[in-house]
């Protein structure tokens, strides 16, 4: 409008996140300090160290975490919930900074839902990974730290992706994220294909946090179980990880018939993995690597 | 009356009209027409094409543009305008994908579309612009649409509808002859634009101008050699059609 030109007035932009964060990049720090030294040495403390992971198969998306929150060596809070639903058919497991997850995730919620009455229908996950991803990029070097997986199902069956604040995004089938996820991979890669059922499903979930617990330090507390269908989420289970341990040990060893497939899975896991080291070295942020979903970026901090 | 209200486009009349803005939808009746027509699984845009002068490059005057890969547009008005609406609109597709992975759904970008026209009639210092559009694609849901803009910002969507000089009677033509089987085959349905164009263009296929978009496919333009068959494909369906009725009369 040409008077506005006139007056150097700005509308407010209702397009981008909400108004009541603050501007990226609008620290106060003192001359001649960067905003990311000055946070690591004089911020608060903040919540690091869990154990999530989130795997996609036929029947939907399965989200599973700990509930440990620890700040140092301290247990903040021994039954916190690590899985924040955004909406019916989405979730979000979180790692890294708690408040920071609350935070975006909600501001997550608040586009997503403002699109649905735009446009009529719900975003699908794709869309909220980018628009998550483009929201935290503005704040990078800013010491943001959420991982997280968002696990939904929308028009094209269940999706799942990971999301880092460095501005990561990565579509796959299997992610686990965190200081215990090495335990939880190890224990995910071994049991998991695209097509088994809901039970086995569940069952690889809890044995993959619960010995996750076991090993790491900063993850214990309860087993948390989301499962996502087409109808919606749902919260499965929350059992004590001790006993669930406890319990997997008492249980019979597998049939031979894995071993099998095992021993053909053993070459092919070697090159896979020296593949998947190549690559991470040159995975640059924001770019898509259909189907890699073996390691997370290597910035996460614990 | 009028005259007192129609300067500025900020100032309603007392009988509560927007003087600019239908003097803009005048403009557009101006134009050449077009025609834009849903089937079941095609949609189709007919211009019809002012004659060129002598010296003039006629590849170079076009009427049908794509937005994107799954939507095109027609306009009838003024052309400058036009120019100006189609590159913010395929500004607006790409950015939409940049932002939320998915191509635009037709209604999205119709919406885009009214909503700029809307803002230049409540602007100072601004015209509203003189063009309507016909925008036709299909969704990701393999739904075929055709959406009508006009100069105020309204969009509504259609089956079929015709805009520019003489749109009154290709619409009332459409009205006649849009039926279930006029359209069941992408066949009939090019051949029902041809025919509602031909009733107001004066020297038949040679100045219409054809763009289909069929599911999952890229927009195709016709040349005027395919033009030209389908016209006389029409010529003969007539002949025939007069010989019998000849007949039956005897």
């Amino acid at each position: 409008m040409a008077l506005q030109d006139v007056c150097k007035w700005q509308a407010p932009d209702t397009q981008g996140p909400s108004p009541h964060l603050p501007q990226a990049g609008g620290w106060l720090v003192p001359r001649g300090c960067d905003p990311q030294t000055f946070l690591q040495i004089h911020g608060p403390r903040l919540a690091h160290g869990t154990t999530t992971l989130a795997f996609r198969f036929r029947h939907g998306v399965i989200a599973a975490a700990d509930t440990r929150s620890s700040c140092g060596s301290y247990v903040a809070c021994p039954a916190s919930c690590k899985v924040i639903p955004v909406h019916q058919h989405l979730l979000g497991t979180t790692s890294g900074t708690s408040a920071d997850c609350a935070t975006w995730y909600r501001v997550l919620q608040r586009e997503l839902r403002l699109r649905e009455l735009r446009e009529g229908q719900l975003p699908s996950v794709a869309s909220a990974a980018k628009l998550l991803s483009a929201m935290m990029s503005h704040y990078r070097g800013l010491d943001l730290c959420v991982a997280t997986a968002l696990c939904g199902w929308d028009r094209s069956g269940p999706m799942l992706f990971y999301v880092y604040s460095d501005g990561t995004r990565l579509q796959g089938d299997i992610f686990s994220v965190g200081s215990g996820s090495p335990y939880a991979y190890g224990v995910l890669d071994r049991g998991y294909h695209y097509d088994m059922t809901t039970q086995e499903a569940y069952a690889l979930a809890r044995c993959a946090v619960a010995h996750a617990t076991h090993r790491d330090a900063y993850s214990g507390g309860s087993v948390d179980l989301f499962h996502v269908r087409k109808s919606g989420w749902e919260h499965v289970s929350r059992s004590d990880a001790c006993v669930l341990y406890v319990e997997l040990q008492k249980l019979p060893e597998p049939e031979p018939e894995p071993e099998e497939e095992a021993s053909h899975a053993h070459p092919e896991c070697a090159t896979a993995h020296s593949t998947v080291e190549d690559r991470e070295l040159s995975v640059g942020p924001g770019e898509m690597t259909p189907g890699d979903s073996r390691m997370p970026a290597g910035t996460e901090t614990l | 009356m009028a005259s007192r209200y129609d300067r500025a486009i900020t100032v309603f009349s007392p009988d509560g009209h927007l003087f600019q803005v239908e003097y803009a939808q005048e403009a557009v009746k101006k134009g050449s027409t077009a025609v834009g027509i849903r089937g079941a699984n095609i949609v189709v845009l007919g211009v019809e094409k002012k004659s060129v002068a002598k010296l003039q490059d006629e590849r170079t005057v076009r009427k049908i543009c794509a937005l994107d890969d799954h939507v095109c547009m027609a306009f009838a008005g003024l052309t400058a305008d036009a120019r100006v609406v189609i590159n913010r609109a395929r500004v607006e597709c790409q950015s939409h994908k940049l932002t939320v992975e998915d191509p635009v759904t037709v209604e999205y970008i119709t919406r885009f579309i009214a909503t700029l026209k809307q803002k230049y009639t409540q602007s100072n210092g601004r015209r509203p612009f003189g063009i309507s559009a016909l925008i036709v694609g299909f969704d990701d849901d393999g739904i075929p649409r055709l959406y009508q803009t006009d100069p105020s910002g309204t969009y509504h969507a259609w089956k079929a509808n015709a805009i520019g000089r003489s749109a009154k009677t290709v619409r009332e033509f459409l009205e006649k002859n849009y039926t279930e089987d006029a359209i069941a085959s992408d066949n009939e349905a090019i051949k029902l634009a041809i025919k509602a164009l031909l009733e107001v263009v004066q020297s038949g296929g040679k100045n219409i101008e054809l763009a289909v978009i069929r599911r999952n496919q890229a927009l195709k333009m016709f040349s005027a050699k395919e033009v030209e068959l389908h016209v006389t494909e029409i010529e003969k369906e007539k002949e025939e059609a007069e010989k019998k009725k000849s007949k039956k009369s005897v």
